[in-house]
């Protein structure tokens, strides 16, 4: 049996409170605040108290899927991304960079924002890259 | 936020205006119930009587969208009674006497009649927010998601700068954001005019660094933003799109519009974990790996970048989304081999001077806040201490403009919408947790009880709400919560999803649509068993 906490940052608002999530057997099974977080030391709110709960719901996607013949068909890693990309490069051939957008997420990490704006802009040679912030 | 979340205990004055902080941000508002403990008073301005209210020493019932009007009344009673700071005005602002002459004028009465708030009560709070020592504004999106939101925000810049309540612990101007990492998807550059760290696009060095980092060629135009992407695809001219984790469908408003927008792409990418809406519609859907299941780092809204750890592995066939990205980028032939989330971070470091001193080994003893320009600079606690940004802090005259669409005889209610507290945004995550899901199962619109009276309507029936774009059924709600002729929306749930009636007015510089302020139409459904199963069931 393996048993442990994990010290985290709350996936929802822009509080930032810090979670320890807790971890038996490779499983989510609780989330508690951390003490030491000097922004919610040792609260959280409901939404937090329970953050571990849909991480591993039966509804999580575990496929790639593609279009065909106008319905979704699961895909292996390797054909998405070549499919992706492949179409990525035909459309910037055929129209040019600036028929494509990127939409990053507030959702993300730091990290996958900064690859997402990379990506859009040294890509494609556009700057069409935003994200909800404005909405 | 220009401030910190802990300085907010030590104020003296809570100017909170368009933030129901107890929902959206339940952790801020410990820190508001604890500085009312410690001594500070409390303005909240909000046309809804959230539950912040019931602790508030003044509650200013603002008619919706007219903010402008209200601030600018404010700043006309400061002038009037000499509560400003001449002191700071002259040491750090630029434009005071634009200002000063456009509020010569200024009608206190017509600021009263539009804003819904007596002359007394609009003196008082100058009063108070100008004499106290410390004064901080705290606000959220009911300043900003309006097609004047950013004027509304300009306005109370200069309410701060006019009696000198910024650039000093627990005063300044704070944004509450909504999201985990809604800063940090602009600091690392997820916006359209800068590159990470808000370097701008249009300057020439700036881009031939990125260039030479990156050994690209980059574009000195600024891009397209959310609203523009949305036209461009139903005229053609952009033709495909890549969405990482949004759900544009159920967040965006004007359902219709974005529905259309998106399935004319000829080509839609959306990385999720979760099918959502929006990857209905999509040619690829590519399976991410959620925060408990990745490492990096996310910036909360005091700008504090902090760890996000990797507590168990994604379901099997799910994917960190860095490395998907990466290996997409690798196959158009970009410079995105990457071993690490950390390694991806210093990378951004050296590119961006405001996190340069960031770095995963200083984060695991806690958060930095940018911007912190060295490995030894301890990080920036509150912004704008002796010099703003540009130098002088510059006044902006801001005239009031009313909504654009407001309540008239088709459509004589007024729509606003925001968050409940057991949920977040399009539910794709609190509606498969099964705690918060029995908390609040289904949608409930708030609306007023003497208008609940009238059509004939308790808790639970339903009724239909119509506007220019669209309609939909919804339980009511009936309380003291909304003023008369007006109902209030969450956007959880996509059966009565109130972006299906919301505009597409946006703020002619943010672009940002306003989700506060939109005209319908309210009937009571006659057949209410029917209708009931299928809300319930949504």
């Amino acid at each position: 049996m393996e048993y442990k906490f994990v010290r985290t940052t709350c996936p929802y608002c822009g509080c930032g409170c810090e979670m320890l999530l807790e971890v038996l057997d490779g499983k989510l099974v609780g989330t508690y605040p951390s003490k030491s977080g000097s922004m919610n030391y040792g609260k959280l709110c409901i939404k937090g108290w329970n953050a571990n709960e849909f991480v591993h719901s039966p509804d999580r996607l575990t496929k790639p899927l593609i279009r065909k013949n106008g319905t979704l068909e699961e895909a292996s890693w390797p054909e998405a991304l070549d499919f992706t990309a492949k179409r990525l490069a035909e459309i910037k051939e055929t129209h040019g960079g600036d028929s494509l957008s990127f939409l990053t997420s507030a959702r993300c990490t730091n990290e996958e924002s900064y690859l997402m704006q990379k990506l859009c802009r040294a890509g494609f040679g556009v700057n069409h890259i935003d994200h909800c912030a404005r909405l | 936020m220009t401030n910190s979340i802990p300085e907010i205990e030590d104020t003296d004055c809570i100017f909170l205006i368009g933030s129901n902080t107890t929902e959206a941000h339940p952790l801020i508002a410990h820190r508001v119930f604890r500085g009312k403990l410690k001594g500070a008073t409390l303005i909240v301005i909000d046309p809804r009587k959230i539950q912040l209210t019931l602790q508030a020493d003044i509650h200013l019932r603002i008619n919706f969208g007219t903010d402008v009007a209200f601030i600018n009344g404010l700043m006309k009673c400061i002038l009037d009674n000499n509560w400003h700071n001449p002191e700071f005005i002259d040491e750090r602002t630029e434009g005071f006497d634009q200002l000063r002459k456009s509020l010569e004028g200024y009608s206190l009465k017509r600021a009263s009649e539009i804003s819904g708030i007596s002359v007394e009560d609009m003196v008082k709070v100058a009063k108070i927010y100008a004499t106290s020592e410390k004064s901080a504004i705290l606000y959220t999106l009911g300043i900003t998601e309006h097609s004047h939101g950013v004027d509304n925000v300009k306005s109370l810049a200069n309410l701060a700068m006019l009696t000198g309540q910024i650039g000093r612990p627990s005063t300044g101007v704070n944004p509450l954001r909504g999201q985990n990492n809604v800063q940090g998807a602009c600091d690392m550059g997820g916006l359209p005019n800068v590159y990470p760290g808000y370097q701008v696009v249009t300057d020439d060095n700036v881009r031939a660094k990125f260039e030479n980092a990156w050994n690209a060629k980059l574009s000195n135009k600024v891009g397209y933003m959310i609203p523009e992407m949305m036209d461009r695809l139903i005229d053609g001219s952009v033709k495909g799109m890549y969405i990482l984790g949004e759900n544009s469908v159920m967040s965006d408003p004007d359902t219709h519009h974005i529905r259309r927008a998106l399935s004319s792409a000829e080509l839609l990418i959306v990385q999720d974990i979760f099918m959502t809406e929006t990857a209905e519609l999509a040619h690829v859907v590519l399976p991410g790996a959620c925060w408990a299941e990745k490492d990096g780092t996310f910036a909360n809204t005091e700008r504090k970048v902090q760890r996000v750890r990797k507590a168990v592995d994604p379901p099997e066939g799910a994917v960190p989304d860095w490395k998907v990205i990466s290996e997409v980028g690798k196959r158009l032939g970009l410079n995105m081999d990457y071993s690490s989330p950390s390694q991806i971070y210093d990378e951004m470091r050296k590119l961006s001077p405001s996190f340069a001193g960031i770095n995963y080994e200083r984060l695991e003893s806690g958060g930095i806040q940018w911007p912190c320009p060295s490995e030894d600079h301890q990080g920036t606690r509150f912004l704008h201490q002796g010099r703003f940004t540009r130098g002088k802090g510059l006044f902006h005259v801001i005239n009031y403009r009313p909504p654009e669409e407001m309540p008239c005889a088709d459509y004589p209610v007024l729509l606003t919408t925001g968050r409940r507290f057991a949920h977040y945004h399009t539910r794709t995550m609190t509606g498969r947790c099964p705690t918060l899901h029995n908390e609040f199962p289904t949608p409930r619109a708030q609306i007023n009880l003497s208008d609940a009276e009238k059509m004939g309507l308790k808790d639970g029936d339903l009724v239909k709400i119509s506007s220019r774009r669209g309609e939909l059924t919804t339980p009511v709600q009936p309380g003291d919560i909304v003023p008369e002729g007006s109902v209030f929306m969450d956007f959880h749930f996509m059966k009565a999803n109130p972006n299906i009636l919301l505009g597409t007015s946006l703020d002619p510089v943010s672009k940002t649509p306003d989700y506060k302020v939109c005209a319908v139409r309210m009937e009571k459904v006659i057949e209410q068993n029917s209708a009931t199963q299928s809300i319930t069931e949504g």
